[in-house]
């Protein structure tokens, strides 16, 4: 087989792989010169549309009076329902539930009714608030909660997963705790918020520049929208301001609306919403609702598990039932459940509709999973840790190595992995001096958790599984990169031009990361599940391996040798005795008309996924992680710090440590954020008051743990023949911020003896900590 | 003199002169969308994310200083005669990359890069400043730059190691000083500037004589000193300014007199600006001081804006009721004065009339025996508005509580003093009890709403603990709560 070799790497090029090798647009971000779509020139003509949105949060629309809209000063003309040529329906998942602009209801407080297209951005902005809506206000359901008593639907069909006979076990369990968590959503707030800037084209055609991590789906939506089929469609990417599942879907509103525009009438059109639109009409992490119910034995073993997550899906399916059914997944983290019984309950609401979050459901799944963690180690006194260790997934050898849908976990380094932090980060002394400090303090109370992550890599959308590339080499010997995949701060197109250095021994620089185009790669998929460098850096090695099969082939006739003597190394070719630069190589090649451009594709081997009987081989490996975090809390104000964070996180063998380890901490930290500070509150009409980072707050650098030390398992390899044995890196560490939230849940149980769960709502603020203080100070 | 109708800056290495600007014209739309200068970016148009941050220069009393600002919500027409710095202007000593670029270069500052120029803005600032800072100096430097990628720990660690890239004595701003100084002293003609069109019209007085006649010819007129408010009614809710007069210029208004007994602090004096004094009068502003938005916006912001502007969630009223402030206003030639509480009639409405002004601010200094402490508690501890935010003077003589003054914002809908709970303290042993009784008398000061940034369960449990936060704190300095938390 072709990638047998697959961990054998020379590192004597520039950029070679398993360095650490800077993101190839570092030097572009600092100066300012690296153009995000906004930066791109516009055109003589460019006309700029903005939304005008629903001011209530469920609705029958009467009429909607648009005349002091077109007489605004700069406005060219409005966009509604009628004049989407094409089908108005962007549902991603083709359910037809989310039209470009409504007809007959407004379904939630700020949904897109129409657009104004006007002569500048400002003229469109003014404009769009001068409408006339005329709605018959129906009753309105926020939550899960609101929305399961008003008899609310599901978006999509749920999920159940189950094994064993968790009724039973859980009547006859020696122990048994039910309760409820509620864990808060979470937006994006990446920094460039969404983007779209269409041009028309002769024929049907149209180009969109956007910001997007699914170029693909946006080209589809456009293409479905307007009537015309893909090939009349090209949408360009070159770099996001940040994506982090926001714009996996959310942007085909946007890209729509500019290309509807740009056709009808014919000039370029550029939309972009301020950041208070961005926030409410476009979704975020689905907040979920979880009843759970486990039965364990004296030792703390679970022995059944039964779970119900109910999340706030919103208006629309959009992604809510695959995010749905990862909670689902994860809702066992690192942890054997002997009988397991776990429903999914996808609520629709009036409320903007949920969509992908690095994570895309996992963390809340992995939370929940925690939380009945810490119920069985207050309940018996113990140390949560010792809880994990004793639930952890065994191996084959013990049967305890099968998860809910029925995967056997093979690649288990939990143990290792929680022993050598355990150690690393001083766990026992330091817990032991938590516990003398509480017991002594009055005032501020200390805790610390070390908690596991376990994440399974793949999209559970099976065919979403494949990637391809397209690499030409220049007859000067320099070579033009492209591949599927999107570029939104990760080193994508840094880790994947590694890979192709590396395959062909040629330095870093002569590589040219161009951007991501619906016209070089087809049918692509997001970049999204983690995927990104597992997918395209597989695709990208299928091309460069190909060219190289045909310079050697070409070297071996030219120079009269056997192809086995042909060897590529530091920017040479070695061909018999004679060494030619690449660049002749190249050059002699060409003269020889050889076809020095190559189509790459790969697609996940062993996956596969019966979700109507909730069994299979969703996941094609696991990665795994671990953080220790230690508070202080302030128990007079709910305030706390994050004294240390000590991480060992698995990547496999790294493609380029320092990118992996940024994106480590990068993950933790905004895990940590989800689970602290970042607090989605909505008004009792529907209306999302934190709309703006003036109002909904990630963590600052201030935020940062006070001692923080990120390290990868070095000796960790993928078992699976993942390119060159890596691990994917965007999503698993995200959910190392669960140590924050555990760590303050100690803190908390210390007011009351260590013996009541704090049942701690997510996300902590210094309210919830303070709240839970005073509730468990007045019940001990 | 005649007006004139141009706003003369120095944008990177040119001379402009900008014609017909319109009040609300803000920096980031000039500079992206009038001079193409796209390194600077748009995070959130609030000044709350730095994406947009560029510096800015400008003379005091003849000395160049250079300030971090939020492009987004500071208007051009309030930039004549200072020197704007952005991000496509850096360079190193041989024209490459500028240090902080290097630094953040090989440290992995920057993911996916649109926060990047502000970050390397703000962290250029601090350089020029402070070459070799702390962790927590360039915290603090960075409140106001938000980074969702990296976690910051690598551009706090390119802000440590940025001085073994270079020296400020070599930067390129140091090397042109005195030429910049001098470009824009010719910038500034002393004449009054309006510009035009009429319905959104900036006017820029002379001086504050000049401001009290405009004042009094259009007293419908918008102040606008760092438009750290004023900056949204425009980027958020499209609402009109003009006729806009611009102060944050005016050298009359950035007095800071610290005597024995008072400081007294012009209405122009920004956070940044008024930082050294606050600190020298009122040390336990000190680190109160820090958590005062970011640093962009302390540098536009001024206390006499956080007063004016009537809101019940500035940081600086409560502690400078609970000191015993005064303000002093001004019409025309015509001045009063009056207890900064008492300036606070209810939510939305201060005791300002048409055409007035506020001019000073005087703090009196505390007395022996006097015990101040100041707490802000929010969601994220930096860079944020407060849920409650406290001011605490209590003096103490003899183991008797004889005066106290305690106010608090985030509980009404303006800033104010806490009656009930002072009346519990006063003449009253210092002791636990005391202050536990102070904290229950709460209860009849304040109705405390719920919101987004806090319920009126935590305010009210909030505000009951500080009383005790504070007995504690006072009672042994020692005590635990120390570098930890509400400031």
């Amino acid at each position: 087989m072709k990638h047998d070799k697959i961990t054998e790497t020379d590192q004597s090029i520039s950029g070679a792989v398993q360095t650490d090798r800077r993101h190839d647009s570092a030097e572009k971000h600092v100066t300012g010169q690296a153009d995000y779509c906004d930066d791109i020139a516009e055109p003589y003509g460019t006309l700029h549309a903005y939304l005008g949105v629903s001011t209530i949060a469920h609705g029958l629309i009467r009429n909607v009076d648009l005349s002091k809209v077109l007489s605004a000063p700069g406005v060219v003309g409005v966009l509604t329902a009628d004049d989407v040529p094409g089908s108005n329906d962007i549902s991603p998942t083709g359910q037809n539930d989310e039209p470009v602009f409504p007809t007959e209801k407004t379904e939630f407080f700020g949904q897109p009714l129409f657009a104004v297209i006007a002569e500048t951005r400002e003229a469109a902005r003014r404009a769009a608030e001068l409408a006339n809506v005329d709605y018959e206000v129906l009753p309105h359901a926020l939550d899960p909660l609101e929305a399961t008593e008003a008899g609310y639907p599901f978006v999509t069909a749920p999920l159940k997963l189950e094994r064993g006979d968790s009724k039973a076990a859980l009547k006859t369990a020696e122990h048994r705790i039910k309760g409820q968590l509620n864990i808060g959503g979470q937006d994006h707030m990446y920094l460039e918020g969404h983007i779209a800037f269409a041009l028309p084209g002769e024929d049907d055609d149209v180009v969109v520049h956007c910001s997007t991590q699914h170029p693909s789906e946006a080209q589809h939506m456009v293409a479905h929208v307007l009537g015309v089929p893909s090939n009349a469609v090209t949408v360009n990417v070159r770099r996001m301001g940040g994506g982090f599942g926001g714009k996996e879907s959310q942007m085909n509103l946007f890209c729509v609306v500019a290309a509807i525009a740009a056709k009808k009438w014919n000039r370029p059109v550029k939309i972009r919403p301020d950041r208070d639109q961005d926030m409410t009409a476009t979704g975020k992490r689905h907040d979920f609702v979880v009843d759970y119910d486990v039965a364990f034995d004296g030792d703390g073993r679970i022995q059944a598990v039964d779970g119900s997550f109910a999340a706030r899906c919103g208006y629309s399916s959009d992604l809510s039932g695959p995010v749905t059914d990862r909670a689902l997944f994860h809702a066992d983290n690192a942890y054997f459940y002997p009988n397991v019984r776990l429903t999914s309950r996808p609520m629709k609401t009036n409320t903007v509709s949920n969509t992908a979050f690095r994570g895309f459901g996992g963390p809340q799944g992995v939370v929940a999973a925690e939380r009945m963690i810490e119920e069985i180690a207050y309940a018996l006194g113990k140390d949560p840790l010792e809880i994990r260790k004793t639930n952890f997934y065994g191996d084959r050898t013990d049967g305890r190595n099968l998860t809910p849908y029925h995967q056997e976990v093979e690649d288990n380094i939990l143990h290792r992995l929680i022993g050598e932090l355990e150690t690393n980060s001083d766990y026992q002394a330091r817990r032991q001096a938590i516990l003398e400090h509480n017991a002594r303090s009055t005032i501020i109370k200390k805790g610390i958790a070390l908690t596991p992550v376990k994440f399974g890599i793949s999209f559970t959308a099976t065919w979403y599984n494949q990637a391809g590339s397209l690499i030409h080499i220049y007859n000067d010997g320099s070579i033009h990169l492209n591949h599927g995949g999107t570029e939104m701060g990760q080193g994508l197109n840094t880790k994947v031009a590694q890979i192709v250095a590396d395959a062909l021994q040629v330095d870093f620089e002569r590589i040219k990361i161009t951007k991501t185009t619906t016209e070089k790669v087809p049918n692509t998929s997001a970049t999204a599940a983690s995927s990104g460098s597992d997918l395209n850096g597989m695709a990208a090695l299928d091309a460069a391996e190909q060219l190289k099969e045909r310079l050697v082939a070409f070297a071996a006739e030219n120079w009269n040798v056997s192809p086995d003597t042909v060897v590529f190394r530091n920017n040479m070719v070695q061909i018999g005795q004679e060494a030619v630069s690449f660049d002749d190589l190249v050059r002699k090649a060409y003269m020889a008309r050889v076809h020095l451009s190559a189509a790459g594709f790969y697609k996940t081997p062993k996956i596969h996924w019966d979700r109507a009987a909730g069994k299979g081989r969703p996941f094609y490996y696991y990665s795994y992680g671990a953080a220790c975090s230690e508070v202080s809390v302030d128990t007079l104000t709910g305030e706390y710090r994050i004294e240390q964070t000590d991480i060992l996180h698995d990547v496999g063998r790294s493609l380029n440590p320092i990118l992996d380890k940024g994106q480590v901490e990068g993950a933790f930290i905004q895990g940590m954020g989800w689970l602290t500070t970042e607090e989605l509150w909505w008004d009792k009409a529907g209306r999302l008051r934190t709309h703006a980072p003036s109002t909904y707050k990630i963590p600052l650098a201030s935020d940062r743990p006070r001692k923080f030390d990120v390290r990868l398992a070095e000796w960790s390899e993928n078992k699976e023949r993942t390119i060159k044995r890596s691990k994917a890196v965007g999503e698993p560490p995200f959910m190392l911020g669960i140590s924050v939230f555990e760590a303050l849940s100690m803190a908390v149980a210390s007011v009351a003896e260590y013996r009541e769960c704090p049942r701690l709502d997510a996300p902590a603020t210094p309210e919830r900590v303070l709240l839970a203080v005073e509730r468990l100070r007045a019940g001990s | 003199m005649t007006h004139r109708n141009e706003i003369r800056i120095l944008l990177n290495g040119a001379d402009v002169a900008v014609r017909d600007v319109p009040a609300d014209r803000t920096l980031l739309d000039y500079i992206r969308l009038e001079r193409r200068l796209t390194g600077t970016k748009e995070g959130c148009a609030e000044g709350d994310c730095g994406a947009c941050t560029v510096l800015v220069g400008r003379l005091h009393d003849g000395v160049l200083k250079y300030e971090t600002v939020n492009a987004c919500i500071r208007f051009l027409a309030s930039l004549n005669a200072c020197h704007i710095v952005t991000i496509e202007h850096l360079r190193g000593e041989g024209g490459g990359l500028h240090p902080i670029q290097q630094a953040m270069v090989d440290f992995h500052g920057s993911q996916c890069g649109f926060c990047t120029p502000g970050f390397v803005m703000s962290l250029y600032a601090l350089w020029m400043e402070n070459p070799s800072p702390t962790e927590t100096e360039v915290e603090t430097a960075i409140q106001g730059n938000l980074c969702r990628c990296t976690g910051y720990q690598p551009i706090v660690a390119a802000a440590m190691a940025a001085n073994q890239y270079g020296t400020p004595a070599n930067d390129f701003l140091t090397l042109e000083r005195e030429e910049i100084t001098q470009r824009l002293s010719a910038l500034d003609d002393g004449r009054r500037i309006v510009t035009s069109p009429k319905d959104n019209r900036a006017i820029i007085p002379a001086n504050v004589e000049d401001l009290a006649e405009v004042l009094t010819e259009t007293p419908e007129a918008t102040i606008i000193a760092g438009a750290t408010d004023v900056g949204l009614w425009v980027t958020k809710f499209m609402k009109p300014i003009s006729p806009a007069v611009f102060i944050n210029h005016l050298n009359d208004l950035k007095s800071i007199k610290l005597t024995d007994t008072s400081l007294e602090i012009g209405a122009g004096v920004t956070y940044s600006e008024a930082q050294d004094a606050i600190r020298d009068a009122f040390p336990h502003l000190e680190a109160y001081w820090d958590r005062i938005a970011g640093q962009q916006v302390r540098n536009m912001g001024t206390i006499g804006g956080n007063i004016a502007n009537g809101s019940p969630i500035g940081d600086t009223p409560p502690v400078l009721i609970a000191l015993g402030a005064t303000i002093t206003l001004r019409r025309g030639q015509e001045q009063r004065s009056l207890p900064l509480e008492d300036f606070f009639i209810e939510y939305g409405k201060q005791d300002r009339a048409s055409g007035e002004f506020v001019e000073t601010i005087v703090i009196p200094r505390p007395i022996s025996g006097q015990l101040n402490a100041a707490y802000k508690i929010s969601k994220r501890r930096d860079e944020d508005i407060s849920s409650v935010a406290a001011g605490f003077s209590v003096t103490v003589e003899n183991g008797l509580i004889t005066d106290c003054r305690i106010a608090f914002g985030g509980m009404a809908g303006t800033p104010q003093r806490a009656k009930a709970a002072e009346a519990a303290l006063r003449g009253q042993p210092w002791n636990a009890a005391t202050f536990a009784a102070a904290g229950k008398a709460l209860e009849t000061d304040f109705a405390p709403l719920t919101d987004w940034r806090a319920s009126a369960q935590y305010r009210t449990s909030v505000a009951r603990n500080l009383m005790q936060r504070f007995f504690l704190s006072m009672d042994d300095q020692t005590a635990e709560p120390a570098e930890l938390l509400s400031a």
